[in-house]
């Protein structure tokens, strides 16, 4: 049996399931509202796991299902050398997000990354501590500064209302996801002109670590050829 | 006992020989000293662990800053210092590599003749690991800090280039900047023409006064005329400097006369190359390469290297060290000594006898 995992609930099972829709499977959810049980229309040898978005990289990573749908973000930042244990199939169009470094719009002096490196020294100099950047992207956000040369900074760590970190004075900078800046401007922040560090979008993923036998490889291929 | 631990506990007695004290700092250390020193980039090569009375701890990725610290508080001097024990490192790019493995070190904190106390290290590993036949490189991140310092330019330009020794790309992008080799950039001077405005208000912990600080240091750096064309070939051929030992202090000796800033350095190194030969070390064809140790962990700031087995580019070094008096001088909260050690991996020696 050839397992997929989609995200359980929200628009982005929405979209998914207009996406799988569009070409000819039709995937439900079954059972109460509560119940996290599901169905595949369309296609033999296939079933749906109905998971959170986030758990779908370690379920791939981990080989309790073979095909799974998920933002790139969290595929990069949950899975070290995830080259090597997923591969893309398809990018669906949707959920598009970008993680973006953002500072307050009062700070006129900054613009780029450089600029944010030559902050964080002063920074350091006159409050004693380093610059801190609110996220919970901890892996993506440091190997994008170390590759952008900023050093002098601390990350702290921010599951949510990650915008409002600086108002409150708990961080100095974010990165952050956003779609449409909205939230970000709300909150007197802008995106550094390089500051883009993934741009994400719901994308269909194959585990490369998955059993299969056979019978699942030919479901795979046949499902695949009709997905993309 | 396993043949690695055995022969770890093996170096460390032929270390104690040399007068070394055997020392077992604790495996977690505060990791707010080490976050201190390295910034960020240290937790994506240690694991941090916590618990609610000591705050954030780190298995020891090193033994050097311990070391350091317990010398800097209570040492007398002069002193050596030897042990053995495990390091933890994050693997996050290379599942091949390990992430706990044995070293053993070799620590020397004393004042009276630099260039002897690297030597004696040198060849204490050259020693050790002769059977293997190993190939040693050799740097001094000194001489590119003295090159630094030594250029007509600004001290807010060069505290910028010390301050990225260790990320070549970006101390490199620094430098084209500094020298007008590349414009800066068009929001910069948009700023400077004053044509940045904001209807925001300033959110958050910097304030409107360290903003403007920054302009006015901007507007000042835009009046200071670029580094000269000559000096920055002189850098340029500085950092390129990659020959055996008495060819490269040749060259450097050609270059301090344009970089007469470079001279005590360069000095040092001759002093080095003296106390080298001295020990039997054969300088004629010991490599050595002005950037050589750049990317490595931030605390040298002399002598610096490394010993490779050839046809293993896989391996990391088999050991490797440097000075880091600059280290017992931050560590030392006023106090400094000249230091230099070295590490080296007793499980990379068994593999490689092994394999011989």
């Amino acid at each position: 049996m050839i397992k997929l995992g989609v995200p359980s609930k929200g628009r982005l099972m929405e979209k998914t399931f207009d996406w799988f829709d569009k070409r000819g499977i039709t995937l439900t959810r079954t059972g109460s509202d509560r119940e996290y049980a599901g169905a595949v229309e369309g296609v033999e040898g296939v079933a749906l796991v109905l998971l959170s978005a986030g758990e779908v990289p370690r379920e791939l990573a981990a080989g309790h299902i073979h095909l799974g749908v998920t933002g790139t973000d969290l595929i990069h930042e949950k899975l070290p050398l995830w080259e090597q244990q997923v591969e893309p199939l398809a990018e669906m169009g949707f959920g598009h997000a970008d993680l973006v470094l953002a500072v307050p719009r009062g700070w006129v002096d900054v613009d780029l990354t450089d600029d944010l490196d030559a902050v964080a020294a002063a920074f350091r100099a006159t409050h004693g501590f380093r610059l801190r950047i609110a996220t919970k992207y901890h892996r993506l956000v440091r190997d994008f500064l170390r590759d952008a040369g900023v050093a002098d900074y601390a990350i702290v760590d921010s599951q949510g209302a990650t915008e409002g970190t600086v108002a409150n004075e708990t961080a100095e900078a974010i990165a952050d996801i956003t779609s449409s800046g909205e939230t970000l401007r709300a909150n007197h922040l802008k995106i550094l002109s390089d500051g883009l560090i993934l741009a994400s979008q719901a994308t269909l993923w194959r585990s490369r670590t998955a059993a299969v036998d056979d019978t699942d490889r030919a479901v795979l291929r046949a499902l695949v050829d009709r997905l993309i | 006992m396993t043949d690695t631990r055995q022969r770890a506990y093996a170096l460390r007695a032929r270390f104690a020989q040399m007068g070394a004290q055997v020392v077992e700092p604790p495996v977690l250390q505060p990791a707010g000293l080490l976050l201190d020193l390295y910034g960020e980039d240290i937790r994506a090569r240690a694991y941090v662990t916590s618990d609610a009375l000591r705050g954030e701890q780190m298995l020891r990725p090193d033994f050097t800053v311990p070391v350091v610290q317990m010398h800097m508080a209570h040492g007398a001097e002069p002193a050596r210092y030897t042990y053995a024990g495990e390091v933890f490192r994050r693997q996050e790019d290379d599942p091949e590599r390990a992430s706990e493995y044995l070293q053993v070190g070799y620590e020397v904190f004393d004042r009276t003749d630099p260039a002897a106390a690297d030597a004696e290290v040198f060849a204490l590993i050259s020693e050790v690991t002769a059977p293997l036949g190993l190939r040693a490189s050799t740097g001094d991140i000194g001489i590119l800090m003295a090159a630094v310092d030594g250029l007509d330019t600004s001290d807010r330009r060069k505290a910028a280039l010390r301050r990225h020794i260790w990320r070549p790309r970006r101390f490199r992008a620094l430098l084209d900047r500094f020298s007008g080799r590349v414009p800066q950039p068009e929001t910069r001077a948009a700023l400077l023409a004053g044509k940045t405005a904001t209807d925001a208000p300033l959110t958050g912990l910097r304030s409107q006064a360290e903003i403007d600080a920054r302009i006015a240091a901007l507007r000042a750096d835009a009046a200071e005329p670029p580094i000269a064309a000559a000096q920055m070939e002189c850098l340029d051929a500085l950092l390129n400097v990659r020959e055996t030992l008495p060819f490269a202090l040749s060259q450097l000796h050609d270059l301090s006369v344009d970089l007469p800033a470079i001279r005590p350095a360069v000095k040092r190194l001759d002093a080095r190359a003296k106390a080298l030969a001295a020990r039997q070390i054969d300088i004629d064809s010991l490599e050595f390469e002005t950037s050589y140790g750049r990317t490595s962990m931030e605390y040298y700031d002399g002598f610096v290297f490394g010993f490779y087995a050839d046809g293993r580019p896989d391996l990391p070094p088999v050991a490797s060290g440097g000075r880091y008096d600059a280290l017992t001088r931050r560590l030392g909260q006023g106090a400094e000594i000249p230091a230099v050690g070295a590490v080296i991996r007793p499980g990379l020696l068994v593999d490689l006898e092994r394999a011989q």
